[in-house]
């Protein structure tokens, strides 16, 4: 496999799993959000 | 970017020697899907497959009919409400160029999207469009209702298997039965509020069903060579220009009834009722220009540009005024 083949897929596995790790974080806050507001509308 | 295929050109072209394999899932043998499966598909590739722009209209539609809504709405789950019609309308785009793929191909529009230009193989699509969807529904179940999460499974699925798979390729008719698919999101978003769906959100709806078809019609006017080499049966292909032009005006009567349906029977204030006739009676006109018009070359198409681009504006003039009118008043 070429260097520069192989650069280009590591290149796009590492955008990719930043990207997934801020989706994750976002959802968790979210979550998180969700779950305040669902205990504040039953109060 | 240095690393991105530009548009139309798939990376079949580029020397990618890793594997000789063929892409998995390639349904028709004619789109040049030969990349090579070990490259990761860029995730701008994975954005444009929920085609952004015509999300906007969706999640502007799907937010005015929750801003619309009687009654209080938490900012978290107005939010999250919303971003759950997002992720359905991505969801169905994608899905949709999954199945899509050998047509967009063939059309100049479209060719440069992510799977016929090679950038992606079907097999990541189709994950990508199933799991943002399922994503979708759970979502807006847990943030809002079973209402709004069932209203948009099924717009998901409409746009999916009704549209797509089953009308698109076969009948002339796929825009006008296709059409409420795009029609859910003010549905949704009432719902996602109200936990019900009333004559207000019903008639959103069937402004959006009855706004489809002159919408797409005077688009596929100027650009139905497209279709035709693409093979799709759109009106222009299979009856003619004359017969779109008559059939655009014969949809633009009922759907200028449909704007103006709210105000006339009560549900909203003198804003929303001005805005609708003034902007229907415009509507009404640009479609008076497009029938009256005999060219048949893209280029003398001016009138149907204009009466595609102003649909826009109005569908966008029409739930805005709703938003304020119901805020104002």
């Amino acid at each position: 496999m070429p260097a520069e083949e192989e650069e280009l897929i590591r290149k796009r596995q590492r955008e990719r799993s930043r990207l997934l790790a801020i989706l994750l974080g976002a959802f968790a806050v979210l979550m998180f959000a969700i779950t305040i507001a669902k205990m504040t509308i039953n109060q | 970017m240095a690393d991105r295929a530009p548009a139309g050109q798939a990376l079949a072209t580029r020397p990618f020697p890793l594997s000789g394999r063929p892409p998995i899932g390639t349904r028709v043998t004619s789109v040049p899907l030969t990349r090579d499966e070990n490259l990761p598909a860029d995730w701008r590739d994975l954005l444009a497959l929920t085609k952004p722009r015509v999300m906007s209209l969706v999640v502007f539609t799907g937010l005015c009919g929750l801003l619309a809504a009687p009654g209080p709405v938490h900012p978290v789950l107005g939010f999250t409400a919303v971003l759950c019609i997002a992720l359905g309308a991505g969801a169905a785009g994608a899905l949709n160029q999954w199945y899509e793929a050998d047509l967009d191909a063939k059309m100049k529009r479209t060719a440069g999207r992510p799977l016929p230009a090679g950038r992606m193989t079907r097999q990541t699509a189709l994950h990508f469009g199933v799991g943002l969807g399922v994503f979708s529904v759970v979502l807006m179940d847990l943030a809002a209702n079973h209402l709004a999460a069932a209203v948009l499974a099924i717009s998901i699925l409409f746009y999916v298997l009704v549209y797509t798979v089953w009308l698109k390729r076969r009948t002339a008719q796929n825009i006008v039965i296709g059409g409420a698919a795009g029609a859910f999101p003010p549905l949704i978003g009432w719902a996602a509020v109200t936990g019900d769906v009333t004559a207000l959100p019903i008639l959103l709806f069937a402004i959006i069903f009855l706004w489809t078809p002159p919408h797409f019609w005077a688009l596929s006017l100027f650009v139905r060579t497209d279709y035709a080499n693409a093979g799709v049966p759109m009106l222009p292909v299979v009856s003619g220009v004359e017969s779109t032009r008559r059939h655009i005006m014969l949809y633009t009567l009922p759907m200028a009834a449909a704007a103006v349906a709210p105000w006339a029977l009560g549900l909203t204030g003198w804003i929303y009722g001005v805005t609708s006739v003034v902007l229907s009676a415009i509507f009404l006109l640009l479609a008076a220009a497009v029938l009256a018009n005999r060219a048949t070359e893209s280029k003398a198409m001016g009138p149907e540009k204009k009466l595609f681009g102003f649909s826009i504006v109005y569908l966008f003039g029409l739930f805005a005024a709703l938003v304020v009118d119901r805020w104002m008043i």
